[in-house]
């Protein structure tokens, strides 16, 4: 049977300069899914790719050969010499965790800020490629769609997504507790991660009158500036623009912070003392505390900004157990419906199919001639049986024959379809255009705003 | 008649105390409407009772403390009741009608004792003198209670620990702007009320500066504003630092104003 692999390296794995390495290479104009029909052991192949995460979603028949190979992609499409070590930053999951996994992704409960909305579009857009690609067939595609159902399913039963739209709305907030008017002021953002780009929305909605972006990589930077129509600034001279800006959002994956006590303090003077105001999203923080007791700056970290939300702690944690255990139910419904694409319980459904009929239609016949002897019933029995029985007997050979392939999964989910065998926690049809999900994104932002 | 809307004046601004602590806890646009309102009769009714006694006495009614006191609620209200207008920061009623009820309440606590003759302010220097020097402690009035304001919002920010009142205050930078103006139009003000006075102590006592108490504490206050005004201007000094100035100055003010009259002697508080 096909397994189901993830790999890949994440915000909570890889250092941030190898992600930003891979992140890279993964805007290059080759996808890395054109590679598939070179690979003789993966079947079907999912590539996304985030600032904070770069996986391949996979079937492979071996999984030791699938790994292999997907390995050796990633090292030639990243072009990583061989001596940098790959491994230590990379998780493999399989089967059952590489759904629950993929459903945590798309829900955003593996994210940097959990609850961002963006990955889920983002996880589209690897959907599309593949579709494109022409990458992805039952397997994976049935994958792909229940995961953004899940995502939907967290969205709409959870709170988790809100959580993130009030960070960033509880930072504008806040800076306008602290400015009252933003149309005056700008904004620095330093690393130009996800939610960066949420807070950066937030202001932007604000009327903001100027915005800078510095990021390590200048391309990201100039992306994300082209989209708030910013300027970028290189990423060793940001502290100079604190001479300047009113509100810094900041979201390195530095380990070390960034900005310290005296980079502040020492030009404090120079911009005559007006407030300054740090959002610190960025886990480890870059912004050392100790900057928040200077006069007039204002330092606040995730933790600060989730505090000023209305929800406590306990409920946050309630919450994502909540959500946890929807993506559980989840999982364990995608294993019954992995479980059925093998011959064994196709066939049986076809035959029990066969035989629903089958009573269902003597029933009513023997209802509408009660004049019928027993043996003449009995007659009319082996009739209908063999009928069922010759009309199926090639399909099921033809089944079993199947089974020994690789690409046993087409034809089972064929079969289904075709004998239109698929239970109701089945079928999903959730819509994978972002139009949709954007316009979601909006209200939800609005009720935020209430 | 004359005490009698000055008991009226002081009961309006009392309703008018009650109406804004409770608009502290509760947003209603109304219940600041009918504050406001109340103390504008408040105004009327107390204006009405000085300009009685002025007719009376065919001076202005400053020659005692108490006097001078009263007369300086009316010019903090009146000042208030302005700004206001202008302002529209509704939440500051609920921490200046305390400041007009204790003005109101001391002025007739305080004992009576005579500051200058009253045939002294028949001078237009000494009107000048006084008037300017209302105004200006009016404004730097409305910059202590702007700046007490200043710092618990400042508190609630920086500590991250938010109170009822984080809601209900405005941002910081707009309450250190208006004690900004209110310290900037005050500075001028008192800078000739000090400079009139002078004049007009050379006139009468043939020398500016005569060591009076009053006269010392006036020129550590003004010194206090003059700094204040100038860290603003030219190093940009604003938020935290700026609003304990302006407390400290203010405190200067009431020490000048009612202590230097009642504890020290000199020629303001009458023995000559």
């Amino acid at each position: 049977m096909a397994h189901i692999v993830l790999l890949g390296m994440s915000h909570k794995t890889a250092s941030v300069e190898i992600r930003e390495q891979l992140a890279v290479a993964c805007r290059k104009e080759v996808n890395p899914l054109h590679m598939l029909p070179h690979l003789d052991h993966v079947d079907e192949l999912v590539f996304l790719s985030t600032c904070n995460r770069v996986e391949f979603l996979f079937t492979c028949s071996s999984f030791a050969e699938g790994v292999r190979e997907i390995k050796s992609v990633l090292r030639t499409h990243v072009g990583l010499p061989s001596t940098v070590p790959l491994d230590s930053y990379l998780y493999i999951y399989e089967d059952l965790e590489a759904v629950k996994h993929l459903f945590m992704v798309a829900s955003s409960l593996d994210s940097m800020i959990v609850g961002e909305p963006q990955i889920l579009g983002q996880l589209k857009d690897a959907f599309r490629d593949a579709v494109e690609y022409r990458t992805v067939r039952v397997v994976l595609n049935r994958l792909l769609h229940k995961s953004f159902s899940v995502a939907k399913r967290v969205r709409t039963e959870t709170c988790v997504g809100s959580c993130a739209v009030s960070v960033s709305y509880a930072a504008v907030e806040l800076a306008r507790k602290i400015f009252g008017d933003l149309r005056e002021k700008s904004v620095l953002l330093i690393g130009a991660g996800e939610m960066a780009e949420l807070a950066a929305e937030h202001f932007i909605r604000q009327g903001v009158r100027r915005m800078v972006v510095a990021n390590r990589t200048l391309e990201r930077a100039m992306e994300l500036a082209g989209r708030f129509e910013a300027e970028t600034v290189s990423f060793d001279r940001f502290l100079e623009e604190l001479k300047v800006i009113d509100i810094v959002v900041s979201s390195t994956g530095s380990q070390e912070p960034i900005i310290q006590y005296q980079d502040v303090r020492s030009r404090m003077r120079e911009r005559r003392n007006k407030p300054l105001f740090f959002i610190d999203i960025a886990v480890p923080r870059d912004i050392d505390p100790k900057v928040n007791e200077i006069d007039n700056v204002y330092v606040y970290d995730i933790d600060d900004l989730q505090g000023v939300i209305d929800l406590n702690k306990d409920e946050r944690l309630n919450q994502a157990q909540k959500a946890e255990h929807i993506i559980d139910e989840e999982t364990i419904k995608f294993r019954n419906w992995m479980n059925s694409l093998s011959a064994v319980p196709t066939i049986v459904s076809v035959r029990e199919k066969a035989e629903t009929i089958r009573q269902n239609e003597l029933r009513k016949t023997f209802s509408q001639l009660p004049d019928l002897s027993d043996r003449e019933k009995e007659a009319i029995e082996i009739l209908t049986k063999s009928i069922i029985k010759k009309f199926l007997h090639d399909p099921i050979v033809f089944l079993k024959k199947k089974a020994q392939r690789n690409a046993q999964a087409v034809y089972m989910d064929f079969t289904q379809q075709l004998f239109n065998l698929i239970d109701d926690n089945g079928v999903d049809t959730a819509p994978i255009d972002s139009e949709g999900e954007d316009a979601e994104d909006q209200t939800l932002l609005k009720t935020a705003k209430k | 008649m004359e005490s009698l809307f000055l008991v009226i004046a002081t009961l309006c601004y009392l309703c008018a105390t009650v109406g804004y602590l409770v608009y502290l806890f509760r947003d209603l646009e109304q219940l600041h409407r009918i504050s406001w309102t109340i103390m504008l009769v408040g105004a009327l009714f107390h204006g009405a009772a000085l300009v009685m006694r002025t007719a009376n006495t065919g001076s202005l009614p400053v020659s005692t403390i108490q006097d001078a006191l009263c007369m300086f609620a009316w010019v903090f209200v009146v000042t208030y009741l302005i700004l206001q207008i202008r302002l529209q920061l509704r939440i500051l009623g609920s921490f200046v009608s305390p400041l007009a009820v204790v003005f109101m309440l001391s002025s007739s606590l305080l004992p009576s004792q005579v500051m200058l003759k009253s045939q002294f302010f028949k001078s237009g220097w000494l009107i000048m003198h006084v008037g300017s020097l209302f105004f200006a402690n009016a404004l730097f009035a409305l910059a202590f209670s702007v700046g007490i304001m200043y710092l618990l919002q400042e508190r609630h920010i920086k500590k991250k620990n938010f109170g009822f009142l984080y809601e209900r205050l405005p941002s910081l930078e707009r309450l250190d702007s208006i004690a900004h103006y209110c310290v900037l139009s005050g500075f001028p003000l008192m800078t000739a009320g000090l400079i009139t006075g002078f004049a007009y102590a050379a006139i009468v006592w043939h020398s500016p500066w005569n060591w009076d108490p009053k006269e010392i504490l006036s020129l550590i206050t003004w010194i206090i504003y003059a700094v204040l005004v100038h860290e603003r201007l030219a190093v940009g000094w604003r938020g935290r630092r700026a609003a304990w100035l302006s407390i400290l100055g203010f405190a200067a003010i009431v020490l000048t104003f009612v202590g230097a009259s009642l504890l020290l002697g000199g020629h303001h508080s009458g023995k000559m």
